[in-house]
Parts: structure tokens; C-alpha cells; sequence
């Protein structure tokens, strides 16, 4: 396999041969920092399409097919249009906090990103509690969605934020439970050693049945975490028009359109991570020639597809189910998923102790 | 009939008779609110489902006209006037049947009737500050009187209500809608659920719904008024435009209704035309309530599935009708030119796809864990209930109450046709949704019968020139996609009629909606609403 981090140790030893330690490393943040929000629209752009494509699809049409060839330049004129739209200021809202949120909720699943196992070698931050901050990052969101849906000074917005808090605070349990399920398995915190631990089965073969169930709670709670539907009740259009985001307008309604779109790769790109080996590719342990020849597709690919494919479920649901009540969404997670949760914790550690896994 | 007449003489030795289309009883005001209770409690009489309130100007004295049916399906009407025409009261029966409130509030709203008793007398249409009665014939339309507002119409927190002293005074009192501490949301009139610009003025504790109060009038365009100005042909156009997806059916109901006053035989070509066309109405409009109640509930892409069916039916009405919507296709004494050459070809092949797509529908929709959560045991209408409220059509059906028009007083050549009125008992969400999944089905079968036996001769009768109505009163029922559709017309002798009151099944449907949310969350507000199936203009007209 590439090893990527050879290009940034590169970068790093060029930049020392004419500048001192300091300014080398500050170069290098700048640099991160544009390579991540280059990284971060481009994403935001290609799931904007991807999501309008397969849906497309499921309805049977086209999609957007005029901009470009196969409409692959629509996102791009959308963002455009975004850009240069006016924001609306409003009158009896908190101007402040009204401003702040969307910020708020970029930020989280900007922050996220940076943990995130790109590929081998590629991660911005490498540390032993890599999971815990991913975590603890991406419940930010929810300070944003609760301020922007108080600020408004709105009644719809203000019923879809707190629909939305107490469904994110909800679901951070079942995220968190089979996160920690699967951590216990791996033993480690750290994306990077994750990573390696599943070198020669993925942790969904290795740790079956109990990797299974937390998988699939995992992707409730994350389609649940992201409000896309069926979990969209925040702004759920039929009912409260827009939600928390009702009033805002041009960039500001774009952040909370970006966040919505990238939190869901964030989301798949978790699941990757925890279940799908992250970038590692398939490997299927004594068929030596067939995983030297996945050792040939770039760590990149690998991670990126993962995600795609996991965020194509997603999306599949989205465009599938009906949504589901407030009280019907609270059930499910305080009286299923988080019993069930529970129970698939204690599994975990029972095979964990008597080595039952592969 | 004369069973009922010797009843209702025995009680009431007061009560005079006229034997018009239907049995009418005349009675005075002081003796109708005892009357009515014997209509709806006597067991020999049980007209326990109020069809409407037809509001009257007879000029030297004004009063309602009360449509009322029993369980065996006979119609009678009550008339109760009064002469004075400065404050004209009547006795509300707004305790015995439950729909008669809205009601009442149409007939005050339109001629300035108060009733006394009725909880809720504010005007249903108009702006609460709309100076005079529109639809009595002393109506000053100086446009002066009543100018273009540019101001933000007035709101008001208080209703009124009429209460009868001891001593014979009535007293007006105000009450308040809302409880001043209430939380109450605005949902409509531009609101992606309510189909129309609709309002619901919703008081909510948290998610869970206190209280609805329903603010309609939003595209009311006083059809009824606009009609007694048009000639009959010319009142047929607005038939169009109430609901808009049964105007087939409404194009029929008021033609029939024109046909039979006049003594128009319509030929056996043009009958069968019409009654394929209402079929086809009715699969098209409850494919558009699937798409759209699926969509309500977040479900976006079953729209699209049932839209593909709704388009191949809005291609056959094109080439025929010349129109996707607003057809103008039924006239007095037939329809008004003959079908296209495919035709029959078209229909054909819209029958074969049919039964594949319902399959789907049941596949991605109706079997889904999710949609049984969310419809089951959501907005329970019990048959009683859907009786009081008058909810006809799939709701009331879906509620075990047999009021379909075409079963209870068969019309044109259903009465030749084999088809099953699709009842459910639950009386939920999903049983409305699946009384219009099955209908399709039955209205798929009307169509087979009919569709290669299509008689040849004239598509339309011969016709004078100008139409006019002998002196008298008509009133006919035929069953619209969402229920009943009566149409009362009133004539003097002349080209235009005296009075034309639209009796809408939609109106029902939105007043209902109080009575069944009061309690569960606002999602099912929405899930209520949808199955509920309204449609704004045709509640507005």
C-alpha cells in the first residue's frame, strides 16, 4: 500500500530547509486548512448530486441533466446561486445568535473531518482519543440547530429545534453505545490503530454477530443524528414547513444544506471506519494473490467508496419510508435501540473475553 | 313518505306538507328545534344525517331549507322561515347534529341569519368586517360599500354566540376561541399540508393538539352568488373549478339536476360517456390523494408512482375533453363533443397497467411498518361521528357508513352497473386510505363493463337555444370523488336561477378535522388532514 504520509513529510522537510520550526508548521495549518474546506465543498457539491441523481432514479426521472454533461455542473451553478444570494435580515430575532448558528453547525462537522481515516497516511490529527473527539465534535451540532431554531423568534422553527434536540440527544446514546461496542472490541481509541487492528478481517466479519447489530443500530441512530428522513422530523416540510432553518436565507440557509450533507458523510464514513476496515481494503486472510491485488486500488478509494456505498443506505431510506412522530422516534430509542444496545455491549465483552471472534 | 308525513302530523298538528322531489315540511321557527329532535331521536323517523342547510331569500320572507336522510336512505326536507328581516333569528340545531354549527355559520354568513344557540356564530367566508349578506337580494354589491382591502384583514380572538333568556330575549354573548394563555400556532394558509390556503389556528401543548379552529374563506369566490347571474349553461363552468379533481362528476350532479327540471332525456351514448368519465375522475383523483397523502407523511416518492397512473388518465381527458383540468366537457342533454378516436384504445390500456400499479402501491406503501404506525388507530372516526359530521364519500365510508350515492340513490346507469361500495369499520387514516385504494378497483371494474359497450347515437340531446326552468325546486345528489355533491336549485321561470346552493363534501371533511386531532400531535394533524382528502376551493366555493 501507498503510504501517503510520505507526501506531507516531504512538504514538512522541504518548508524547514528555508524556514525556521514555527513558521513551517504554521504554513502546514494554512495549507490543511485550505485543503480542508476545498475538500469539504467539493464533497458537500458531489453528495448534492449524488443524492439528487439516486433519488431521481427511485422516482423514475432523469435527475438533473442539463447543466453539464449528465447535469454534473448543476450542484456547481447551486452553490453559485447560493453565493450571491441576499441574506435577509429580520426584525424581533437575536440578531447574534441567529448569525451564530449556522456556524455552530458547519463547524461540527467540519471538526470532524479531522479525524476522519482518509486514507493511508492521510489524517490530519492522529491521537490515542480520536473517536471520543469525533464524538464529542459532532454533538456541537445540536447547540446550533436549538440556537438557530430559538433565535428565529419563529413558532415552527421553534417546535422543529426542540423536536430536534430531544431527538439528537437521543440518538448520541445509541451513536455512542455501539461506537463504544466497538471500540471494546479494537481496544484502542486511536482512527489510525482501529484501522490497522482490521487488517485481516474487517471488524463486521471478525466480530459478527454483535458488530452486526451494533452496525445496523449505528445507522438508525446516524440517519436519526443527520435528521435526514425518516428521522427528518426537525424540518419536516409537510409539517413545519422548514424547521429550525425556516428563516434563513442565502449562505446561512447553505451552511445548515452543507452540514446536512456532509454530517451524512460523516456519518457513513464512521461506519466505515468501525465496521469496514476505514481505508483498508478487503482482505480475506490465505488468499494472498487476491489481497495483493486490493493492495493495488489507493487507501483513498477504498475509504471514499465505503463511504459512498454506506451513504447510498442512506439515502435509500430517505427516499423509501414515510416519516415518523415524535413520540414513535423517542420509543424506538429509549425502549428498543438502547435496551438492545445494552444487551449487544455485554455480548461484545462476553466474546471479547472468551475469544469467540475470528 | 306518507308514513312520515302521518308521523310528523301526529307530533306537529301544526306542520304543513308540500310533496315536491321530496317530502317538505313547513313549520315555525318556535316548533322546529322540538322537531328536529323528534326527526333525529323518533325511531319511525331517524334522519340522522344532515345533507345541508339551504339559506333562502324568498324576499317578502327569508329561511333554511333542511336536507335530512335516515339509514334507509329517504330524504326529507323541513323548511323554517322568518319574516323579519332586520334581525332575522332562527333555532339552531347545532346540539343535534354536529355539522349543522358550520353550516349555520355559512347561511349567517351569507344572509345574515343569526341562530340562536349555535356555540360559534361568526361568518364561515367572508372578512369579519364585510359589510351586508351577499346572497340575499336586497344585497347592496356597490363596490364602494366593500372596497379592495389593502390592509391586513382584522383578526379576531372572540366568537359570538345567541342565547335564549328564560323571558324570551335573546342575549349575545362573546367567547373566547383560545384560552388567552394558548399557544397557538398558525398552520396555513400557505402551508405545504393543508392542500390550499387553508388555516388552521392550532392551540398546542408542546406537540400535542389542544384545539383547531378552522379559518376558511381564503379563495372563496361566491360561486353561488356569481350563478344567479349566469345562465344555466353558464353555471356550469364553475363546476369545474370547486373540486377541481371530481369535475366530471360535479359537471354531472348539476347537469342531471338542470336535465330533470327541464325534462331533458339525455341519450344512452351520452350516459355512458359520463359515467366513464366520472370513473375515470375518481381513479385519477385518488391517485393524486395517495401521491399526496404519501408526501404529507414524508413518503416523497410514492407521489411520483401514482402521479404516472394520474397522467396516463389526464392524457385520455386531453384528447377527448381538450383539457388536463377544467374540462367543460358535460353540457344540458349530453356532453360536448363525442369521445376520440382512441378512446377506447386509451382506456384500454390504462385498465391493463392498473392492477400491477395497485400492487405496488401495496408493496412500497401500505404493507410499510412505518405508514401502519402512522396511520392505524390515527384520527378514529366512528360511524356515529362521520354521521353527525356529515363526512361522506371514502371517509365516511372508511368509518362502516354506507353513503355512497351511486348505491343509495343510483343515478343515470349505475343502477345497471355491478360494482361493491368499498366499506372499512376501523374508521382510521388507513382505512380512508384504503377505501380510495380499493375504490380504484371498483371504479376500474365500472369502466371494464363499460368501456366496449359504448351505444352508438347522439352524443348529445337536442337542446333549445335558451333554457329556461319552470317555477320550482330541485334538489339532486351524485357522488364526487369525495363524497356527496347536492346541488339545490331554486327557479322563478327565468333563463337564470333564483338560487343554486352547492352542497360540497370538502366542508364536512375540514370541520371534522377539530374534532378529530383534539388530543394527538401535530404530525397527525397532518395525517388526519390528508386522509381526510379536502379540497380548499371546493370548501370555500
Amino acid at each position: 500500500m501507498y503510504d501517503f504520509s510520505l507526501i506531507p513529510e516531504a512538504i514538512h522537510a522541504f518548508l524547514l530547509s528555508f524556514l525556521p520550526n514555527w513558521a513551517a508548521v504554521t504554513v502546514e495549518c494554512v495549507l490543511i486548512g485550505v485543503v480542508l474546506l476545498l475538500l469539504y465543498s467539493v464533497l458537500a457539491l458531489f453528495y448534492i448530486l449524488y443524492e439528487r441523481k439516486i433519488c431521481a432514479y427511485f422516482q423514475c426521472r432523469l435527475g438533473p441533466n442539463r447543466v453539464g454533461p449528465w447535469g454534473l455542473l448543476q450542484s456547481v451553478a447551486d452553490m453559485f446561486k447560493i453565493l450571491i444570494k441576499e441574506l435577509i435580515s429580520l426584525k424581533y430575532t437575536d440578531k447574534f445568535l441567529f448569525a451564530l448558528a449556522p456556524y455552530l453547525v458547519i463547524l461540527a462537522s467540519m471538526l470532524t473531518f479531522a479525524v476522519m481515516p482518509w486514507g493511508n497516511g492521510l489524517q490530519i490529527l492522529d491521537f490515542n482519543i480520536g473517536i471520543f473527539f469525533l464524538l464529542a465534535v459532532s454533538s456541537i451540532g445540536v447547540l446550533g440547530i436549538l440556537l438557530a431554531g430559538w433565535s428565529s423568534n419563529n413558532k415552527f422553527t421553534l417546535i422543529g429545534a426542540m423536536r430536534s434536540g430531544a431527538q439528537m440527544v437521543s440518538y448520541e446514546l445509541s451513536i455512542g453505545l455501539s461506537v463504544l461496542t466497538m471500540v471494546a472490541f479494537a481496544g484502542t481509541m486511536s482512527v489510525t490503530e482501529i484501522v490497522h487492528a482490521q487488517e485481516n478481517a474487517w471488524f463486521i466479519f471478525s466480530a459478527h454477530v454483535p458488530a452486526v447489530i451494533a452496525f445496523v443500530i449505528y445507522m438508525i441512530a446516524g440517519t436519526a443524528e443527520t435528521n435526514r428522513g425518516p428521522f427528518d422530523l426537525p424540518e419536516a416540510e409537510s409539517e413545519l414547513t422548514a424547521g429550525y432553518h425556516t428563516e434563513y436565507s442565502g449562505i446561512h440557509f447553505g451552511f445548515f444544506y452543507l452540514a446536512e450533507y456532509l454530517n451524512l458523510f460523516v456519518v457513513s464514513g464512521v461506519a466505515a471506519l468501525l465496521f469496514f476496515g476505514g481505508w483498508m481494503p478487503l482482505h480475506i486472510p490465505g488468499w494472498e494473490s487476491f489481497n495483493h491485488i486490493m493492495d493495488y486500488i489507493p487507501s483513498v478509494v477504498w475509504f471514499l467508496g465505503k463511504a459512498f456505498v454506506l451513504s447510498f443506505i442512506i439515502i435509500w431510506f430517505k427516499w423509501t419510508f414515510p416519516r415518523l412522530r415524535i413520540d414513535q422516534i423517542l420509543t424506538l430509542e429509549w425502549k428498543y435501540l438502547l435496551p438492545i444496545n445494552l444487551v449487544n455491549l455485554v455480548l461484545m465483552v462476553l466474546i471479547i473475553v472468551y475469544e469467540l471472534h475470528l | 313518505m306518507a308514513d312520515f308525513q302521518q308521523t310528523i302530523a301526529k307530533l306537529f298538528p301544526e306542520a304543513t306538507f308540500e310533496q315536491a322531489d321530496t317530502l317538505m315540511v313547513n313549520i315555525a321557527d318556535a316548533q322546529w328545534h322540538s322537531l328536529a329532535k323528534q326527526l333525529k331521536e323518533n325511531p319511525q323517523l331517524g334522519f340522522d344525517y344532515l345533507i345541508t342547510i339551504v339559506g333562502m331569500d324568498w324576499k317578502e320572507s327569508m329561511g333554511c331549507v333542511y336536507y335530512l336522510q335516515n339509514k334507509h336512505n329517504d330524504v326529507i326536507s323541513v323548511k323554517v322561515t322568518t319574516t323579519d328581516r332586520e334581525n332575522p333569528m332562527l333555532h339552531s340545531v347545532a346540539d343535534l347534529w354536529a355539522i349543522a354549527g358550520i353550516y349555520e355559520r355559512e347561511v349567517y354568513d351569507f344572509f345574515g341569519i343569526v341562530f340562536i344557540g349555535n356555540p360559534d356564530m361568526r361568518r364561515l367566508f367572508l372578512s369579519i368586517d364585510w359589510k351586508g349578506f351577499p346572497l340575499r337580494k336586497d344585497y347592496d354589491e356597490n363596490p364602494d360599500i366593500n372596497p379592495v382591502p389593502t390592509d391586513n384583514e382584522r383578526q379576531s380572538d372572540f366568537t359570538y354566540t345567541y342565547v335564549e333568556t328564560p323571558d324570551g330575549k335573546v342575549e349575545k354573548k362573546e367567547v373566547r376561541v383560545f384560552e388567552p394563555e394558548d399557544f397557538v400556532v398558525n398552520i396555513g394558509p400557505q402551508h405545504p399540508a393543508t392542500h390550499g390556503v387553508l388555516r388552521f389556528r392550532t392551540a398546542v401543548d408542546g406537540e400535542t393538539i389542544k384545539k383547531i379552529d378552522v379559518y376558511m374563506g381564503y379563495i372563496h369566490r361566491g360561486v353561488e352568488k356569481i350563478c344567479e347571474k349566469d345562465t344555466y349553461p353558464q353555471t356550469l363552468h364553475f363546476m369545474d373549478r370547486l373540486d377541481y379533481f371530481s369535475a366530471h362528476p360535479y359537471h354531472h350532479g348539476l347537469c342531471m339536476t338542470i336535465e330533470e327540471a327541464a325534462g331533458i332525456e339525455v341519450p344512452r351514448r351520452a350516459q355512458v360517456i359520463r359515467v366513464i368519465m366520472d370513473e375515470l375522475s375518481r381513479i385519477a383523483s385518488h391517485c393524486l390523494f395517495m401521491g399526496t397523502f404519501c408526501m404529507d407523511l414524508g413518503a416523497t416518492t410514492m407521489l411520483f408512482y401514482t402521479l404516472r397512473v394520474r397522467e396516463q388518465i389526464l392524457d385520455i381527458m386531453d384528447r377527448t375533453c381538450g383539457a388536463r383540468m377544467t374540462f367543460n366537457y358535460e353540457c344540458i342533454g349530453g356532453v360536448m363533443q363525442d369521445i376520440h378516436a382512441d378512446f377506447v384504445k386509451d382506456v384500454h390500456a390504462l385498465l391493463d397497467v392498473l392492477p400491477a400499479n395497485i400492487k405496488e402501491y401495496n408493496k412500497v406503501f401500505t404493507g410499510n411498518v412505518i405508514a401502519k404506525n402512522r396511520m392505524e388507530g390515527v384520527g378514529v372516526l366512528t360511524r356515529e361521528n362521520a354521521i353527525n359530521w356529515s363526512v361522506t364519500g371514502p371517509s365516511g365510508r372508511a368509518s362502516g357508513w354506507s353513503c355512497d350515492v351511486r348505491k343509495t340513490h343510483p343515478y343515470s346507469i349505475y343502477s345497471e352497473l355491478e360494482f361493491d361500495e368499498v366499506i372499512h369499520t376501523e374508521g382510521d387514516s388507513m382505512a380512508r386510505f384504503k377505501v380510495r385504494l380499493e375504490e380504484i378497483e371498483q371504479s376500474a371494474r365500472i369502466i371494464a363493463q363499460l368501456i366496449d359497450n359504448i351505444p352508438d347515437g347522439d352524443y348529445c340531446a337536442k337542446v333549445p337555444k335558451v333554457i329556461k326552468l319552470p317555477v320550482g325546486h330541485w334538489f339532486r345528489m351524485v357522488e364526487g370523488c369525495r363524497g356527496v355533491f347536492g346541488v339545490y336549485l331554486e327557479s322563478d321561470g327565468s333563463t337564470m336561477p333564483y338560487r343554486l346552493k352547492l352542497v360540497t363534501p370538502s366542508l364536512p371533511a375540514a370541520a371534522v378535522v377539530n374534532h378529530l386531532t383534539a388530543g394527538s400531535k401535530i404530525a397527525d394533524l397532518i395525517t388526519i388532514g390528508g386522509s381526510l382528502d379536502y379540497i380548499v376551493p371546493d370548501m370555500d366555493r
